[in-house]
This record gives structure tokens, C-alpha cells and sequence, in this order.
């Protein structure tokens, strides 16, 4: 049960914590759950991108005519007749605008970028008439790859931190060591790859205009797209119900969501624009590819005396998404000095984004093997040497932690994987079949991010009430999490509150990403519900005719539909009583949900975790298996620990996928990537994957927010990948330190 | 171009309609018929997003061609629920969480009934192997693994 306390006001509600099963779920069993690329309007036509093959240079020739020709093709949309914009969407006008391609010139920057779009009475039409364009382009040489030409030193990373941190002098430090370990880890680009592509449907009347398209972020979208069109945001109404996955890749409006809603603009009709598979392998972002050198000192005891984390990265040549890997090293181990610092290449490639866990994900494989090598160095077990150099506060800030309940997490990981009696060395254990058997440690861990939301709430005479916040829903199950906050907020049963998102009507409900939805909409559902009940108690101690006349500041308490007078409870009324006396329909309340600024000021807020990670190794073939797997996570409060549960397992998953099998491969010439589809892009498959297990590590976070929520989206992959690095090891006595770890990796 | 006219049954209901020779059946599916439960995920058969079933056969739609359906019985996730009453897999879903975005779960419901149908009891390796052509990017599998398993094992007992 919980229990929220808002000035003299209590309210009582039954659904946090509660592992309801989603909301949406019916609609998604039974395939009627609509999500984007499902809407049809009448007399919709379909777009079809068509985008460079090469990856530099400029398009010299398009066959407009020929692609006019074809039976079905309406209209073919190139710069020459792309209708006009009020804004240059290269102008950077705010921290998450990212530059795009929008057909504003014949430029090309990198491969698989827009460069028209053929609108056709059917697929098939515009496909075939993207296919007769036949363009000629005048060709540059193209950098890519972590050694161009073009480095950097950059002074922000990821969405805005400094990318130089330094606390303590790490030379003296490793001067002073009597071990030391310097290595240096690579990891590849990856992309979102979410199931759904991303899709548009766009529907112009007059100067309005409604989209259907997925989006994390609905304020941001509508006030982009408003920008560039020169309309005011009330204008653009976009529609999104759900997701199918994000991971990041849906932020920001991308320049194909742009080019469907100019080409609707260009054809006078609806238009929808669904992105191919390979296409997503250029101009809706990935997560950029790092280098990164770990210098680490430590003492005969074991403890760290000092951590130098370096990470060479790339943007593109056009814009900045610096990934921010070292921004794990600030956290999570107690060394007397650290300093992160970063480099950069400009490539020609998209532009790099956040992908689930930005900078903890790349940034945690290199420290969590470096951690380990350096255990190894000591002679300590893995576990034993991150106990020794536990952070009792964080390390880079001397900040206290608002929560850490991360020695509980590797307790109870350790009792659950059953680490006890795990040799020091590797090549140690073997299963029945004769496969090398490996353990391998991860911790986790993810800042506990808020962005800035708002919500409504709405308690209607009828003793029902109305919920709603514009929040989003990739799958994580905000529809049924903040939900329940709603009811709990309202003091009523999670059935009695319709509940609506999903919508740029709806109050901003900020990012989903970096893990703070559920508590950045939560929060501002909990303001909102407060700010409904206290206007509707200052209603009934107001009335001379209400039970709770006079309760004054003795205060009251919302349960069940009813406030009753906290010192007397069997006074009370219903919600209903006191609207209908009042003579009124409705009561409404307003809430804001943002990290309080003095939070940051004074704790370092972040979730935690500890992953076991076993893994099977063919000593002849090199063919590796993860076998098992064990995450013991923290993260403050629970709103659903089903979709909690599910929200970890995806993430593991997703960690195993970055030690073994994920990364696009760059043609060095070309500037192509090599496997964009998903036979030859691998995530991993049902076969591939083990069993998994995740613990709810309890944990109460009186400081994150009022309500103690931290965030679990993300936290799952960091830990994990490590884990699994660390159990190869483990297995073969061989330190892979490129990623993935594939078999020729292992055959040395 | 000349549109073909199409007679097939879907779920059960006899069905017509007229396609363009070079449409997929997944397209037809969603874009004539408006049968949009079925998803896209690829195009080029790597995903399972379009399953469907092709005379009881799991098939990727985006794989045939919408005229390769004359006269044959396509099954697709709009006829899984008998009405209100959801089929077991769909149940066992909902109960044990076995979805999250929801893109890739009418696909591997699908897939799912294909694979119990042939072979009612099987194994954990089994069921991974038999679904290892639906992509989820969400789920992690575990959950989808669980909850085949256990309608698996309940529908056993109801027939027995
Ligand atoms: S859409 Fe058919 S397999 Fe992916
Ligand atoms: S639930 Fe999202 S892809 Fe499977």
C-alpha cells in the first residue's frame, strides 16, 4: 500500500506497486492496438523514400520523368519543388534540436540519406517510381572509422555535460600504484533497430495538420515540426497511442517524418511514409562508436588509487552527438582520482543519437573488463575487489547518494548465481558436454533523470475522475504504471480513472528517455491528483453542510472515493456528495512533475545493479552461449513490478546483444553499412538467449522525488554486457576487448 | 496495370479481393483489407513481424505474393480470439506479460499456435528454436518462452 503525504492532505491508494498487467494488452494480443503505419485516411496516398548510395558528394541527376511516368505515381518531391520551409532544419535553435535532411539541397552527407520522395497511388507504385530515379551523383572520398583525419577535442558530451571531468591527480596516482592496467576497448556503431520503423501518416486541412507517427517526445515533436512549417504548435496535432519501441531512436523528429508531412503539403492529400528496414540505418541516428583507454592504479590491498578514462568517439561531419562512455567512471568506483577525458572524429556517416542507456552502455563494457583485469592483477575475486573499492559517495562529486542499496543487489545476486567456489583463474570449469564454462560479474548502473511534465486530473461528479498527461508508451507500460500513480494520486481504484496519453493535445508529459518518464509524468500525475483534492476539500470544509466542515488544519484523507477528516474518520463524504452539493460538474487540479534543483545540488542520484552472467564456450569452434543470467537491480520505488520485471529482462537481453553479437559494419569505401537488414545486423534471437532472472532489490529513496521513483529502462544493458565480457573471459583465458565478442575473436 | 481479383478464405471467412500483381500479401493484407494486426518489421523475411498462416502453415507474409492466396486459407492474428474469448496464447500473454511495445506479439502469436499445433509438448529448446524467426527487441524472450510453455501445458490437460 502506499501512502503520499501532501501538505495536511493524505491519499490512499492500492495500485502502486501492484504487478497489474497492461492495460494495452487486449488490444496488442489481438492486433487491434493501432500504432502509426496502421492509420489509413481516406484517399491517402504512400511515399517512398529514395536515398543516396554514396555517402559524399551531391546528386548530380535524378529521372524525374521517368519515375513521373509510372502508372500510379503522383507526384515526385525533390528540392526543386519541395515546398517551402520557414525554418533551415540545419539551424540549431536548442540543446535536442539535431540538423536534418529535409530535401534542402542536392548535398549529400552520408549514405542512405533522403534525397526525394515519390508519392504514388500505392506502395508499389512509389517504390517502383523511387527505384526509376536512377541517380547519378558526383562522388567524394569518405571518411570513416574511429582513425579519420578530422579529430576534436570536444567540450560537451551526450546531451550537454562537459566532456573534461577531473577530480584528485591521476598521475600521481598511477605514478604511486603498485599495479597498474591500461587497455583499451573498442565498441562499434549500433542502431535502435525498434521492431516498428519508423512511419508517418499526414493529413493536411487548410493550415492544420495532424500526424500519426511514433514519438518519445510529443511537445518536442510538435514544436519542431511547428518551427519548421512557420505554424503555431496548437496547429500540429500528433497522435501517438503507441510505440513499437523507441530505444531512443524516436526523440526527434527526423527528416523523413518532415519530408511525409511536406509531401502531403506537395499533393494536396494525406500521405503516409513508413521508413524500409535499411533505411533506418542512416537518418534516425545510432549510437556512435567508441575507443576507450582505461588507466587504472591500485594499491598491493587492492584499493583503486587512481582511473583515467579516455574515449575517442565520432559525430558527424555535420552535426555533434558526442557518446558519452565515460560518464560511468564518475560513479561507480571509489578511486581517490579520476579523470574522464574524450576526442572525436567527424565521419561521414548520420548523425550519432542516444540509444538505450547513452554513454552507461559502451562506457560499462570497458570499465566493468577493466575492472575485472585489474581484479585479476590483484589476485582478488571480481566481487571482492569492487566490494574493496566500494563508493560510499560519488567518487567525482563527493556527493552522498540519494539511495544505494548496491551492496544488497550483489548479495543477493551473488546467493541467487551461486559465485561462491568460482576459481580466480580462467579455463577453469567445464560442463558435462565438455564446453568451457565462464562466470562473469557486471555492476550496473544509470543516473536517475527527471525531465519536466505537467498532467490534469479531473474528479467528475459521478466519483469518477480523468487522468491525463501527453506521455508515451514504447512499451515499457506507461499506460498501466502511470495509471496506477493517477489513481493513488485521486484516492481511487485504478478502474474508477480514465486515464489518456499518448497525445500532443494532451498536457506535455516531457521525455520518454534516460529513464525518467515514469517518474517525471508520475510526479506531475501526483501534483495533479494532490492539487484535485485539496480543491475539493477546500469545497467541503467550506460547507457548513459537509461532514468535514471545520477539519481545518486537522486535515483530511482521501480514500476510496471519499475524504474523511484525518482525526475522525467515520466523517467523511464522498466526492460525489460534495460536487453535487457545490452544484458542480467537475473539479479540476493541475501538477507539474521536475526534479527539484537543490536534488542535484546535494545527491548524486542514480539506480544500481549487479549482473552474473554464465557462458558455455565450444573450445574448437569458438561458438559462445550465454547460458545464464542474473541481474539484481535497485531503483527506488516500484510502481509495477511486472512490466518492472520486463523492463529489466529487455535490457539484459540488450546487454547480452552488445558483448556478442551487435554492430554495424562501415564499407570503408563506400560509407555504406554493409548489413543493414536484420538477416546480417544480429540482435539476439529467441535461440539465442538464455533463461533469465531479475531481482527487485528493495530500496527507498527519500530524497529522488516525492514519490522515491528512480528509473529502470535502461539500467538492465550496463551491468550485463560486462558480465558477459567478463564470463568469456572467464571461460577461455582470452581477453577480447573489441566488441562484439565473436568466434574469431576467441580463436587466437 | 491490370488488377487480379483474388478469392481466398481468411480466418475461416471466405474472401475477395483485387490486388496488383507485385503485392504482397502482407500489403493486400493491411492496405486492401485492412487487416493491419499483421506487421511490417522487414520486408525481406528476417523478422516475423508478418507472420501468418498459409494452410495452417507459418509463413512470412511479406514473402508471397497477395494473388499466391487464391484459394488458399490464410490465418492471421484478427482471427485468433474466437469474439470476446481470447485464444489460450493470448491469455497467457496478457497474464504473464509476454509483450511490450506489442509490434512483434501478433507475429509471434502466430507462430506460436503454429508450433503448439504441430507439437503440443515441447521443449524450452524447442520453443526458442520454433520462435527464433520472431524478432522481439523488447521483451528478452524469457517471458514469450514462460508463457508458450505454460498455455502449452494447460491446453493439455484441457484436452485430456
Ligand atoms: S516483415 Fe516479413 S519477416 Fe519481417
Ligand atoms: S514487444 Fe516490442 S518487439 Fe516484441
Amino acid at each position: 500500500m502506499a501512502e503520499t503525504a501532501s501538505a495536511t492532505h493524505v491519499r490512499h491508494g492500492s495500485s502502486i506497486g501492484q504487478p497489474l498487467t497492461r492495460r494495452d494488452g487486449v488490444l496488442k494480443v489481438t492486433g487491434q492496438a493501432r500504432y502509426a503505419a496502421d492509420n489509413h485516411p481516406p484517399g491517402m496516398l504512400h511515399a517512398a523514400l529514395a536515398v543516396s548510395s554514396i555517402a559524399r558528394g551531391r546528386v548530380a541527376a535524378l529521372d524525374v520523368a521517368a519515375a513521373r511516368a509510372h502508372p500510379g505515381v503522383v507526384e515526385v518531391m525533390t528540392p526543386a519543388n519541395r515546398p517551402p520551409l520557414a525554418q533551415d532544419p540545419d539551424d540549431k535553435n536548442g540543446p535536442f534540436v539535431f540538423r536534418m535532411e529535409a530535401l534542402q539541397d542536392d548535398r549529400v552527407r552520408y549514405a542512405g540519406q533522403p534525397i526525394a520522395v515519390v508519392i504514388a497511388e500505392t506502395l508499389e507504385a512509389a517504390t517502383e517510381g523511387a527505384a526509376l530515379l536512377a541517380p547519378r551523383y558526383e562522388a567524394e572520398a569518405v571518411e570513416t572509422g574511429l582513425d579519420a583525419s578530422d579529430v576534436f577535442i570536444p567540450q560537451m558530451v551526450g546531451p550537454g555535460a562537459p566532456a573534461e571531468a577531473r577530480h584528485g591527480d591521476v598521475e600521481a596516482g598511477l605514478a604511486a600504484a603498485e599495479r597498474r592496467v591500461e587497455a583499451t576497448y573498442e565498441t562499434p556503431a549500433q542502431y535502435h533497430n525498434a521492431m516498428e520503423p519508423h512511419a508517418i501518416v499526414a493529413a493536411w486541412e487548410g493550415d492544420r495538420l495532424t500526424v500519426d507517427t511514433p514519438s518519445q517526445g510529443l511537445a518536442w515533436a510538435q514544436e519542431r515540426i511547428a518551427g519548421l512549417l512557420g505554424l503555431p504548435p496548437e496547429n500540429i496535432h500528433i497522435r501517438s497511442p503507441f510505440l513499437g519501441g523507441g530505444f531512443g531512436s524516436k526523440g526527434v523528429i527526423s527528416g523523413p517524418q518532415v519530408l511525409g508531412i511536406l509531401a502531403a503539403r506537395l499533393v494536396g492529400r494525406p500521405v503516409k511514409l513508413v521508413l524500409r528496414r535499411e533505411q533506418m540505418y542512416g537518418p534516425v541516428g545510432h549510437r556512435g562508436p567508441t575507443r576507450q583507454t582505461l588507466r587504472l592504479g591500485a594499491g598491493e590491498d587492492g584499493g583503486l588509487t587512481a582511473l583515467h578514462h579516455h574515449v575517442r568517439t565520432a559525430t558527424s561531419r555535420f552535426d555533434d552527438f558526442l557518446e558519452p562512455a565515460a560518464s560511468v567512471s564518475h560513479t561507480l568506483y571509489a578511486a581517490p582520482a579520476i579523470a574522464t577525458t574524450y576526442d572525436a572524429v567527424r565521419l561521414d556517416t548520420g548523425t550519432p543519437l542516444f540509444m538505450r542507456a547513452p554513454g552507461e552502455a559502451s562506457g560499462s563494457i570497458a570499465l566493468e573488463s577493466a575492472i575485472d583485469e585489474m581484479a585479476l592483477e590483484c589476485g582478488m575475486d571480481p566481487l571482492e575487489f569492487r566490494l574493496r573499492n566500494y563508493a560510499e559517495v560519488e567518487p567525482m562529486s563527493g556527493k552522498p547518494f540519494s539511495s544505494k542499496a548496491l551492496r544488497e543487489c550483489y548479495a543477493q545476486g551473488v546467493a541467487r548465481f551461486g559465485w561462491a567456489g568460482r576459481p580466480l583463474q580462467p579455463r577453469q570449469m567445464r560442463d558435462e558436454n565438455g564446453l568451457l564454462v565462464g562466470w562473469g560479474l557486471g555492476t550496473a548502473t544509470f543516473p536517475a533523470l527527471m525531465f519536466q511534465g505537467q498532467a490534469r486530473a479531473v474528479i467528475r461528479r459521478d466519483g469518477t475522475a480523468l487522468a491525463e498527461t501527453g506521455a508515451h508508451d514504447m512499451g515499457q507500460g506507461a499506460w498501466t504504471a502511470l495509471a496506477q500513480l493517477a489513481a493513488d494520486s485521486l484516492g481511487l481504484e485504478i478502474d474508477q480513472v480514465e486515464f489518456r496519453s499518448g497525445d500532443s493535445r494532451l498536457p506535455d508529459a516531457g521525455i520518454a528517455g534516460g529513464s525518467s518518464h515514469t517518474a517525471t509524468a508520475g510526479i506531475a500525475l501526483h501534483h495533479a491528483g494532490a492539487d484535485a483534492i485539496a480543491k475539493l476539500t477546500e469545497l467541503a470544509m467550506a460547507d457548513q453542510r459537509s461532514p468535514l466542515f471545520g477539519a481545518g488544519n486537522m486535515g483530511v484523507v482521501a480514500r476510496n472515493g471519499r475524504l474523511l477528516r484525518r482525526d475522525d474518520e467515520s466523517r467523511g463524504e464522498s466526492y460525489a456528495d460534495i460536487l453535487t452539493r457545490a452544484g458542480l460538474a467537475e473539479i479540476e487540479g493541475r501538477g507539474t512533475g521536475a526534479m527539484d534543483p537543490a536534488v542535484p545540488e546535494h545527491y548524486a542520484t542514480h539506480s544500481h545493479g549487479a549482473v552474473f552472467a554464465e557462458v558455455k564456450i565450444d573450445p574448437e569452434l569458438g561458438q559462445i552461449r550465454a547460458t545464464r543470467l542474473v541481474g539484481a537491480f535497485a531503483a527506488g520505488r516500484i510502481v509495477n513490478p511486472r512490466l518492472v520485471r520486463s523492463q529489466y529482462y529487455g535490457g539484459m537481453i540488450w546487454g547480452v546483444s552488445f558483448a556478442l553479437h551487435e554492430q554495424a559494419v562501415m564499407d570503408k569505401c563506400s560509407g555504406r553499412v554493409m548489413n543493414a537488414n536484420l538477416g546480417e545486423y544480429h540482435v539476439p534471437v529467441n535461440a539465442d538467449v538464455p533463461s533469465l532472472e531479475a531481482i527487485l532489490v528493495e530500496e527507498h529513496d527519500p530524497h529522488v522525488n516525492p514519490l522515491g521513483i528512480k528509473g529502470v529502462g535502461e539500467i538492465g544493458i550496463t551491468g550485463t554486457a560486462g558480465a558477459v565480457a567478463n564470463a568469456v573471459w572467464h571461460a577461455t583465458g582470452v581477453r577480447v576487448r573489441r566488441f562484439p565478442i565473436a568466434i574469431e575473436k576467441l580463436l587466437v | 496495370m491490370a488488377r487480379i481479383h483474388v478469392t481466398t478464405t481468411i480466418n475461416g471467412e471466405p474472401m475477395e479481393f483485387l490486388c496488383e500483381p507485385q503485392q504482397s500479401l502482407l500489403d493486400a493484407l493491411r492496405n486492401n483489407l485492412g487487416l493491419t494486426g499483421t506487421k511490417e518489421g522487414c520486408g525481406t523475411g528476417d523478422c516475423g513481424a508478418c507472420s501468418i498462416t498459409f494452410d495452417g502453415r507459418l509463413t512470412c507474409s511479406c514473402l508471397v505474393l497477395a494473388v499466391e492466396a487464391e484459394g488458399h486459407e490464410i490465418g492471421t492474428i484478427e482471427g485468433m480470439a474466437q469474439g470476446e474469448t481470447l485464444h489460450p496464447l493470448q491469455r497467457k500473454f496478457l497474464e504473464m506479460a509476454a509483450l511490450q511495445c506489442g509490434i512483434c506479439t501478433p507475429g509471434v502469436l502466430i507462430a506460436a499456435r503454429a508450433l503448439l499445433e504441430k507439437n503440443p509438448d515441447p521443449t524450452e529448446t524447442e520453443v526458442r528454436f520454433g520462435l527464433a524467426g520472431n524478432l522481439c527487441r523488447c521483451t528478452g524472450y524469457d517471458k514469450i518462452v514462460r508463457a508458450v510453455m505454460e498455455t502449452a501445458a494447460e491446453m493439455r490437460e484441457t484436452a485430456s
